[in-house]
């Protein structure tokens, strides 16, 4: 049954029902974020390395304040584990995150059409007047910290912090990183003098550059973590087939 | 069933988390692969030029200046010819326009100075990612250009410099486009003083859409080529040649 159409058949969904769970759309295009965003990742915190001071403003080099050092100018603030390639290179580092960029952004932009378009994102992702109330968040919250998740049909639907942590990535973190990156072009800036003034300066965009890829880093980490405490076997599987076991409830007969 | 799937998923994520790590080194180290990610890299420069058309880098004032403007690359030149010209205020010194040109040129510093003079304040990007807003004034490139008869072949301008990096000449290059928009200048003025060894006395490059490694300091001599190919290691400038940088340095 599918998830778009809502439950169907003669009863709702219980636990332990195998349901279609992800449209092949946000299958692809989650497997393709996993690869282009850890490849952007670790190829720009070599590009990072190259001068690893974020300053606030238009300019910003060694003599002007920075509001974080990462490391010593002569220092490489991240290791070889890290980046992409593994010894220093910012040229090698820049070809990585530039081509990848494309991909980032087509892959981005196709999602986004379809699931607009489509309504798919309306359908999983809109949250309720009530899922805005603070009570009901608080209620979220405090459930998510005792561990206890949703199970049976109440597990259908995203609950409203994934609905925050999906929105948030989707609307907020990519689109920010898309533009504070091409901000930092000096040929754009010609071209769209706009870009770079929704940052207040070239360096600002730089340090949001950052900021956004650290907060994506953050919601990758919950995110593992919430796969691991949700069952990864299910949930991985729910990723590449499709196919979701509802969880059952702690008393349910299996 | 369920084992096998099972199996088979952790299989595939160990497998793709290890690929990951340890296959991207040998990917970088693969030269096709490496074209490939050029190649794609190449689609920048195109989308930019169709983007950017002949759109002027933002001019900032006085109080936007940088405190100190950092310098970067050779601050230094060892040549003792430079030496000699830098000590005599380059008062000996010419520029040299010569290559596919109807009227190869030889132009003392008092010669550009006497030009029409254009003043700018730009920010310059590093290619390391600092940036800094300094106040530049020369006359146009595309004017002196103008005054040497560009030969219908000439594509690209290709600045020869006083200065060696690892032993090796350096050179930059660009292209007609940037060659003669109107903030492409030769400084020879910077923050109302002369320009300064380490900024590249007598006179640099300021092609104000491009990163900080295309402005290329103590040019000695213009040469207006058809092609890069055949020049030094053939990609049209020292970090080019020699670090992999892109010639197309917008991004």
């Amino acid at each position: 049954m599918s998830l778009d159409s809502g439950p169907s058949g003669p009863s709702a969904p219980a636990g332990g029902d195998l349901v279609r769970r992800h449209a092949l759309a946000t299958r692809l295009w989650h497997w393709t974020n996993a690869l282009t965003i850890l490849v952007m990742l670790m190829s720009g915190l070599m590009i990072l390395n190259a001068h690893p001071r974020l300053y606030w403003g238009h300019y910003g080099s060694d003599h002007d304040a920075a509001w974080l050092v990462l490391a010593e100018m002569d220092d490489i603030a991240f290791p070889g584990w890290m980046t992409i390639p593994t010894d220093y290179s910012l040229a090698d580092a820049r070809l990585w995150h530039f081509a990848f960029a494309w991909v980032l952004v087509l892959a981005f932009s196709a999602y986004l059409i379809w699931g607009l378009a489509r309504g798919h994102i309306a359908r999983r992702l809109h949250i309720t007047r009530v899922e805005w109330s603070p009570r009901h968040i608080l209620h979220d919250i405090v459930e998510h910290a005792k561990l206890k998740l949703p199970t049976g049909a109440a597990a259908l639907n995203y609950n409203v912090l994934q609905k925050f942590a999906y929105g948030g990535v989707l609307f907020v973190l990519i689109p920010v990183l898309i533009a504070s990156g091409l901000a930092m072009s000096p040929a754009l800036d010609a071209a769209w003098p706009w870009l770079v003034d929704l940052f207040g300066g070239r360096q600002s965009a730089r340090s949001v550059h950052f900021i956004a890829a650290m907060a994506l880093v953050l919601f990758f980490l919950v995110h593992m973590a919430m796969v691991l405490l949700a069952g990864p076997v299910n949930e991985v599987r729910s990723m590449l087939t499709g196919w979701y076991r509802l969880p059952r409830d702690k008393g349910e007969a299996p | 069933m369920i084992v096998t799937r099972r199996h088979a998923l952790r299989l595939g994520a160990a497998g793709a988390g290890g690929l990951l790590l340890s296959g991207c080194d040998a990917l970088n180290d693969s030269a096709t692969f490496k074209q490939g990610l050029a190649g794609v890299g190449r689609l920048h420069e195109v989308t930019q030029r169709a983007i950017i058309g002949d759109s002027l880098a933002r001019e900032f004032t006085e109080a936007d200046l940088s405190p100190v403007f950092k310098a970067n690359g050779s601050l230094r030149v060892a040549d003792p010819a430079y030496r000699a010209l830098l000590a005599g205020g380059f008062a000996a010194w010419a520029l040299r326009v010569d290559g596919l040109v109807h009227r190869p040129l030889d132009l003392p510093l008092s010669a550009l100075q006497a030009m029409p003079q254009r003043t700018q304040i730009t920010r310059h990007d590093c290619v390391e990612g600092w940036s800094a807003i300094g106040k530049w004034q020369g006359p146009e490139l595309g004017a002196i250009l103008a005054a040497a008869g560009l030969l219908p072949s000439a594509r690209f301008v290709v600045f020869h410099c006083a200065d060696k990096l690892e032993g090796k000449p350096f050179y930059e290059s660009i292209d007609l486009i940037e060659a003669f928009h109107v903030q492409t200048i030769l400084a020879w003025r910077m923050n109302d003083a002369p320009l300064t060894e380490p900024h590249g006395a007598p006179i640099r490059l300021r092609v104000e859409r491009q990163l900080g490694y295309k402005q290329a300091k103590f040019i000695m001599r213009i040469e207006l080529r058809e092609s890069l190919a055949g020049l030094y290691g053939g990609q049209g400038g020292f970090w080019e040649d020699n670090r992999g940088y892109q010639w197309w340095a917008g991004i």
